[in-house]
Formats: C-alpha cells, structure tokens, sequence
C-alpha cells in the first residue's frame, strides 16, 4: 500500500480550491475519459451516494459539477451521510451505488462478511492527513511516537512527564469503530489502545476539538482540515503536520479516502461519475 | 354490543333513508380507525422483532453470553487486545444512574412548581409558569446538550475536581429536559383534586402547609411517581443530549465527574461506523433490545401505579 503513496498525492486540505481549479481543465479529463464519451452520453438515472461524513463535502461539492456537465445532466446524484460502515453497508447491500469510506472495504468488511467485500472494487479519491492535537497551555510542542503510545495507553498520566507543565493528561479519542482513530492508531502508534478509565470518547471531530480547546491539559487527534490557534498542534518525531509534508511523504499520519462501487454495478455507470471523480483529481495534481 | 348497535342502526334505516348516509359514515370512521390502528400494531411489532432479531443474533449466531454482555466490565468491541469483549455493565450502570440523578433533581423542582401553581398562587402563578415549563419540553435535545457542553461542563470543571465530564453533567441536563414531563403530570392531578379534600383540611383548622403535606401530597403521591417514573423514562431513552457531556469512556466512573457512558449514547456512537451484521453492530442492537425491555419496565410501573392511583 505504501507505495502508491507518491502517486495519489493530492491533499483534502485544499480540495474546495483544487475544486474550483479543476472546473477550468474540463477539456483535459475528457481527453482520458473519451474511450467512454459515446456510451454516456444518452446516460440517464439516479446515483446514490452514501457514507463517510469527512468525505461528503468533497463528494457533494464534486456531485454538482458532474451534473452540471451537459453530458451527465440526466443524472441525478444524490450524497448522504452516515458513517464509513454504513456506506459500505448499503454499497454492500446494493441500496447504493457509491460508498464513501474512510478505510478499505476489506479492511471494514471481515470474517463474514469478507464475500462483500470481493465484489467491492475501490477508487481512491483523497488523502485526509490526521494530526495530534492538544490543549495550547500544555506547553509541549513535539511528541515522539513512543510518548504518544505512553500517553495513549495511559502510561503517562501527566504533562511533566513528557516535558510539559504539571498538569494531568486526559484523553479525548474518537470511538472504536471510526476510520480517523483506526488511522491515529495504526500510523501515529502503530498499535491499538484500549479506552482508558477517564478518557473521553466523542463521536465527531467537531467536538473534539471543542473539548481540547476547553479541556486544560487535554490531547486527541483531527484531520488536518479542522486545525486552527484553538488548539495546540503537536509535531510527530519533530515532523510539522502540513499539506507539503503529508505530499512530500515526511509526515506518516494519513489516510485514504475512498469511494466504492460493486464490480456488477451497471456497465455505463461505471464509466461516468465514480471514475470521473478521481479523473479530475490526478489532471490537477 | 356490537350486535346491540348494528340492530339498532338496522331499525333507523328501514324507518327512513336519512340514515343511509350516517350509517356509510360510521362504516367508513370505523374501518379507518381500525386501519390505523391495525397500521399502529404492525408496526409496532415489526420493531419489536426487528429488534430482537437483530439483538438475539449477538448471542445465537456470535456465541457470546448472555452474562458475560450484562455483566462484564470490558467493551472492547473492535478487539483492540487481541478478541473483541463486550460487556455492557458500564452502559447500563451509567444509564441507571444518570435518569435516577436526574429524577431525584427534578422531582422536588417540579412537585413544588406544580404546587405553587395549583395551591398557592393558581391565579396568575399557572399562567405565567405553565407556558414557560411547556417550552422547555418544546427545545430540541441537541440544544440542551449544546448549553450543557458549553455551560454546564466547564461550570463543573472549574467547581470540581475532575473534567466537569460525567453522570452529574448529564442528569443536570437531563434534569431539565424531564421537569415539564413531572410538572404537567403533577399539576394534572393536584387540580383533578376534590375540592372538599382541601376544605375539609382548613375547617379542621390545619394550616396551608398542614394541608399541602399531609393532606394533598399523599392522595396525589401515586399520580406524582407516574410522573416521575415516565420522566425516568424518557431521560433513559435521551441519546443526544447525554452523549455531548458525558464522555463516553466504556467505564464505570469513580466519582460523578469522571468520563462515562451510557446505553444510548454508545449506541449513537459507535451506529454510523459499524458495519451492519457485524458482532459489533449485533452488539449495539442488544443494547437497544436491554433499552426496549427497560421501557417496558417503566410502562408496567406506570400501569401498576395508575391502578393504585384509581383507588
């Protein structure tokens, strides 16, 4: 997996602008889609497209251009929310034809129902960076990945210990089951921890951050995109968590954003609007 | 009866054909009544065994124990350590505690709401006072959990030891979304009151506060718990509200202060991100079957209460 890195390095951080960048270069992605252009052209129908919340701005935002485009006018995209799992649920299930989801169908998808997940074909579409974050007064600016592992499986109880000031740590997680957790704990820990007695689970981004700014002595862990002075960003191994260093391959912490489709989806579907949203992505970059 | 009713409708329609009209009419009141009511029990029931099916799945089909999912201390549903545990002790530890909290806050703020209303001041003090408590009952839960992240939370922060996160935030918030419940419920009864209860009271040259605790508070006392007991209950099904200031650590907290969960917030938590038929999601639906069987719990209280109340 790792090697592909390089390759898909166009960052969610600046999506809404590469959005608005990429409405210029339409007559550069028909040039790779033309094998298909006489086939969708009469398309007509609806899309539904469900899943992860993190990825729907960019799904719904991308939405509207391709229905915007004349060739696709007939179509009508739809995009909802409700999680990585639902969206691959319901893709799963055939109630929709594109799910949103932060991590890999088979890696969402197991034991059971790992026959689901072989007739899911993935489209990576984005690159969500994902960094530790912390109450400003905490007054420490790097972490190493063993300091954030003691930290985390709460072997260090308080800030002195890791070079802060004297003020015990609590922790802000998001719940076991989210893609932006799974991503903090393989990438940034490099192992799974378990809820520690007092730590504080929330189940959006939004209050987490919230929480962090609030909580004295607080830690957790967002999407780059929800960074800003409310809260203290820590670097990782001395390593500044930003866009260019997610791109150059420097900061480890990120994941992929994917859209799934089912490999018997509909012939002339496949060709329009889940292969024209990484399209239009790869000509920017 | 029914036989009783249609013979009767027969002899009005052979008198005269009026009655031909009114007699469409109420075939027609009744088969609509009785398809919505019909409608109202399919669906009922298909919850129900929706539900259950999916509920029951967790311990059929992915063999964990009954007793192990009440009462074991670790959830660890995505087997961070290597097999997934679920026990639900914590949830439902912190839901119990947090409605009864809340219970025990509200009671006495809306028993002596609905008295001032009643027995002190029925004049102005029920027009002033009830439109006021029935539009707490109208602001949406996520406002209620908005003010308690943003007020109530740092509040206890800065009172107490500890991250101002927990049961306390949580049954001070669900305290105020249940008191309309116990107040409209308690004024109900204290006005459907016989007169000569409270007259009789006074000729005997009892005081006002005489009256009011030893005469009216007892004879409304089972209408009262009805009361609390369906406020209980709608603060133990309360989802958005609780999950925004509790915490939601998987643990039973040491002090009212400390990260904790309950049923339904770790239900809401964890729904959009697990796959469905997963031993996780299975999970979640026992939760909710433990969340129904405690509703009807609280219903067969209410009935019981209701019958005493009748007597």
């Amino acid at each position: 997996m790792k090697f592909k890195k390089p390759l898909l390095m166009f960052c969610t951080l600046a999506l809404v602008a590469m959005l608005a960048a990429c409405g210029n270069k339409d007559e550069g992605s028909q040039g790779s889609t033309s094998g298909t252009n006489n086939d969708t052209a009469a398309l007509s129908g609806s899309v539904l497209a469900v899943g992860s919340t993190a990825l729907q701005p960019l799904v719904e935002q991308v939405a509207q251009k391709f229905m915007a485009d004349p060739k696709y006018s007939k179509i009508q995209v739809q995009v909802q929310g409700g999680g990585s799992g639902t969206g691959l649920t319901q893709v799963a299930g055939g109630q929709a034809a594109i799910g949103n989801s932060d991590v890999f169908a088979e890696e969402k998808l197991k034991d059971a129902d790992a026959d689901k997940a072989k007739d899911l074909i993935d489209h990576q579409v984005a690159v969500v960076g994902i960094a530790a974050v912390t109450n400003p007064d905490v007054g420490v600016d790097s972490l190493t990945k063993q300091q954030l592992i003691d930290i985390f499986s709460g072997k260090v109880k308080n800030w002195k210990e890791v070079g802060g000031k004297d003020q015990a740590i609590v922790i802000v997680n998001r719940p076991a089951s989210s893609g932006t957790r799974k991503t903090f704990e393989k990438y940034a820990l490099g192992t799974s921890t378990e809820d520690i007695k007092g730590s504080i689970q929330e189940e959006s981004s939004g209050t987490v951050k919230k929480i962090v700014a609030e909580n004295p002595g607080a830690i957790g862990y967002l999407a780059l995109s929800y960074l800003d002075d409310k809260v203290k960003t820590v670097k990782y191994d001395g390593v500044e968590a930003t866009v260019d260093n997610v791109k150059s391959g420097d900061y480890p912490v990120w994941h992929m954003s994917i859209c799934t489709r089912r490999a018997s989806l509909n012939q002339k579907l496949k060709h329009s609007l889940i292969t024209w949203l990484p399209m239009k992505y790869k000509k920017v970059t | 009866m029914k036989a009783m009713k249609e013979g009767h409708v027969q002899i009005e329609r052979s008198r005269s054909g009026k009655f031909q009209k009114h007699h469409m009419e109420d075939l027609i009141g009744r088969s609509y009544t009785m398809l919505c009511v019909g409608l109202l029990i399919l669906i009922i029931v298909s919850i129900i065994y929706f539900v259950a099916s999916k509920g029951l799945a967790t311990f059929i089909q992915d063999g964990v124990s009954l007793g192990d999912f009440l009462f074991g201390s670790k959830w660890d549903p995505e087997g961070s350590q290597g097999t997934p545990v679920f026990g639900v002790l914590p949830f439902i530890f912190g839901s119990f505690a947090t409605s009864l909290l809340a219970a025990l806050i509200a009671s006495p703020l809306s028993i002596c709401a609905s008295l001032f209303m009643t027995e002190i001041v029925p004049s102005w003090g029920k027009k002033l006072l009830m439109p006021v408590i029935e539009l707490l009952a109208g602001i949406p839960s996520v406002v209620y959990g908005f003010v308690g992240l943003t007020v109530v939370v740092p509040f206890l922060r800065d009172t107490f030891p500890g991250q101002g996160i927990g049961i306390a935030a949580g049954a001070i918030v669900l305290s105020i979304m249940i008191l309309p419940t116990i107040t409209s419920i308690a004024t109900d009864a204290l006005s459907a009151l016989p007169r000569g209860l409270k007259e009789s009271s006074f000729a005997l040259g009892a005081t006002r506060w005489q009256t009011i605790s030893k005469v009216i508070l007892p004879t409304v006392m089972p209408a009262v718990l009805t009361g609390v007991v369906l406020g209980m209950a709608r603060a133990f099904g309360e989802a958005l509200a609780v999950q925004m200031v509790i915490g939601n650590a998987p643990h039973i907290p040491r002090s009212l202060f400390e990260s904790t969960s309950t049923l339904t917030s770790a239900i809401t938590l964890d729904m959009g991100n697990t796959v469905m038929g997963s031993v996780h999601s299975n999970a979640l639906w026992s939760m909710a079957l433990a969340l129904m069987f405690m509703t009807f719990v609280f219903v067969l209280i209410v009935r019981v209460l209701e019958r005493r109340n009748r007597i």
